[in-house]
């Protein structure tokens, strides 16, 4: 048994591979076959992420020894082989990510699946790519990784069709193509300077560059910086964002908000293991004074957006840009409660591209769109009363008690009201920046800063939100929206999962904090190279 | 050896950059392709400019590296190429999606007022 669950960190990977491939050969019409595939795929990964982030936190006995597990793939050990690294931080990135994969995955099979072709594929092959390049421990694979996952938004984002996605479609492909290509650049650069890829051998050899060949990592890590800053949708990276996820079909923008977070992921991983040997872009000054930026971007637009889809898009930039700022800060006090604001901001977004897609179903301007897509792929509009028997599944009673419920609690969730996660999350940020000690620099992170801002896009938010929650569910001139369960559930259970956030704060936080204590510390780099650590002699 | 290569990468690039900052999704797709060439140019180098070198072990050289080319950026540089080739032809489907949508090439889907 115990040899089979050595092999565990790779089944986030392969299950979805086999998944999506096995779906193609099912064809369009056996829909059955393929949703049941899905499902079935999709609630195994989730099995496995569980289990991977209990095994990793050491609450289930795991089958390597320590806290990180490396898993080496083919049997080559690291350097010379890929290693896949589970520890708590990429568990907890792994088991978000898979939870809102499974929820929109439900929600998609209402109505959405149906507006294009390979909807369940690619959104397997996406969740492929999102767990490979949080579970990698190598850089050119996490490369590979992100192209996976890209390639399957690029699908996903243009699903549905219609001139606007395919608008958004093309600025949001070009943008991160010429990402791709700044990562190439700044991968071979590192290669060329230090000879390895390896993430954790990165670790401890770039400490020891001095002179040109620092300056040659400098310029590679202020490339990879950009590249991953765009992912996060970092200010003045994240013009294509807004329109992108506005346009794109609701559960894709609901899974898309783990996207961003793949780079905030990927920021913060290096940032932690360079150390205080990081190169300017993952240095805390950098990442600061750009998060700041994009909160205030964020949150100007969400005062500006005229339209829903708009506003979720900057609420998106707006916790991304919360992120970058807390994970600024010297040290690790603010890296704990940054991880609980992660988690609860992305499961609330999810939910919320959801609830707002069902909202505007009664308006005129989201109909059109739909009416489009709905008609390029010769589907009847759901929405048609004479065809309300054919719709899958049941409607549900009270859709309009439903829906303000849900808009009220996702608001209070992304603005950090109490009494739900996101004003623990918010909170708890709050009281470790008061308590932090800025360091000596002029422009060293100032607390106060920080501060402001939260509070600021805080109470930004709650205007905006409420001005256009008003318009949309107090308005007169709507027709009430059919939903169906299998659209109410998947946004009933991320929200009820924040809920359980909230309700379990001290255990989560305890674990998140473990996370934080165990970033500082060498661990990642002793499980991947355990000889090389002790031959270099390697302190700290 | 080094300049040549070096000019190479640098003409591509540049001109590649400038074909991606022009409005019409052609000149972009052209130009995604050049910034391509130059970056796999470029990983191609960083395994260091060397001639008549094998990446792959030949048995009378031995296990001396100096008889060998670093093999991993040339696996690097065709992973790099097969991913490139495919989203460019994603790109493509994409950039007539787009034409066919719009009736124009402009890559904001629609032309700019004129003057």
């Amino acid at each position: 048994m115990s040899g089979w669950l050595q092999h565990l960190p790779i089944l986030p990977v392969v299950l979805p591979l086999f998944a999506g491939a096995a779906m193609l050969l099912f064809g369009e019409t056996q829909r059955r076959a393929r949703t049941i595939l899905a499902l079935t795929a999709t609630l195994a990964q989730l099995v496995v992420a569980v289990t991977l982030l209990g095994m990793s936190g050491g609450l289930i006995s795991a089958p390597w020894s320590g806290e990180v597990g490396a898993y080496a793939l083919g049997g080559w050990a690291a350097p010379f082989g890929i290693v896949l690294v589970v520890d708590r931080l990429s568990a907890i990135m792994l088991t978000l990510g898979v939870t809102l994969g499974l929820a929109t995955l439900v929600y998609s099979l209402a109505r959405w699946e149906r507006a294009g072709t390979h909807f369940l594929p690619l959104s397997q092959f996406l969740l492929m790519g999102i767990s490979g390049a949080f579970l990698t421990g190598d850089l050119f694979n996490l490369f590979v990784f992100f192209e996976v996952l890209l390639a399957a938004s690029y699908g996903l984002v243009l699903h549905g069709s219609g001139a606007t996605r395919v608008r958004a479609g093309l600025h949001y492909i070009v943008v991160n193509l010429v990402a791709s290509l700044l990562f190439l650049i700044a991968a071979a650069l590192i290669y060329g300077v230090t000879g390895t890829l390896n993430m954790a051998e990165l670790a401890l050899r770039i400490p020891l560059l001095v002179g040109d060949e620092r300056a040659l990592v400098d310029a590679a890590a202020a490339l990879l910086g950009v590249v991953f800053l765009v992912k996060a949708g970092a200010w003045p990276l994240n013009f294509w964002l807004v329109a992108a996820y506005g346009a794109a079909a609701a559960p894709v923008a609901g899974v898309f908000a783990i996207l961003t977070k793949v780079g905030v992921y990927a920021l913060m991983r290096f940032e932690t293991l360079l150390g205080d040997a990081a190169p300017a872009p993952f240095g805390g000054e950098w990442m600061f004074y750009c998060g700041l930026a994009t909160i205030a971007t964020g949150t100007l637009g969400m005062l500006a957006a005229q339209q829903l889809d708009r506003l979720a898009g900057c609420t998106v930039i707006v916790s991304s840009g919360t992120l970058l700022t807390a994970f600024g800060f010297d040290g690790y006090a603010l890296t704990g409660p940054g991880l609980f604001y992660l988690v609860s901001s992305v499961l609330a977004s999810g939910a919320f591209f959801m609830v707002i897609e069902m909202a505007e179903r009664g308006r005129a301007i989201a109909a059109d769109l739909l009416a489009v897509s709905f008609e390029a792929f010769g589907l009847q509009d759901p929405q048609d009363p004479r065809q309300i028997e054919s719709v899958v599944g049941f409607p549900i009673p009270a859709a309009m008690a439903f829906l303000g419920l849900a808009f009220i609690l996702c608001g209070v969730l992304l603005t950090g009201l109490p009494p739900l996660s996101g004003f623990v999350g918010k909170f708890t940020l709050l009281v470790a920046a008061i308590a932090f000690e800025p360091g000596a620099g002029s422009n060293a992170p100032q607390p106060w800063l920080f501060v402001a801002a939260l509070l600021l896009s805080g109470f930004a938010g709650v205007v905006a939100l409420s001005r256009i929650g008003v318009r949309i569910f107090w308005g007169t001139e709507r027709s009430v929206p059919q939903l169906q369960w299998t659209e109410a559930v998947p946004v009933t259970a991320l929200l009820l999962l924040c809920v359980a956030l909230a309700g379990g704060a001290g255990p989560a936080m305890t674990y998140f904090n473990a996370t934080a204590r165990y970033l500082e510390g060498r661990g990642y780099v002793e499980a991947v190279l355990p000889a090389m650590t002790v031959t270099e002699g390697f302190a700290r | 050896m080094e300049i040549v290569l070096a000019l190479a990468i640098g003409i591509m690039g540049g001109s590649g950059v400038y074909l991606l900052l022009r409005p019409r999704t052609f000149q972009v797709i052209i130009g995604l392709s050049l910034l391509a060439y130059a970056v796999n140019l470029f990983i191609f180098s960083m395994g260091r400019l060397n001639l008549g070198r094998a990446p792959v072990i030949v048995p009378s050289f031995g296990s001396n590296p100096a008889f060998y080319a670093d093999p991993l950026p040339q696996a690097l540089v065709l992973t790099a190429i097969v991913i490139g080739f495919a989203t460019t032809a994603l790109f493509l489907v994409v950039l007539l999606a787009s034409r066919g949508l719009t009736g124009t090439d402009h890559v904001d889907g629609r032309e700019p007022e004129q003057e």
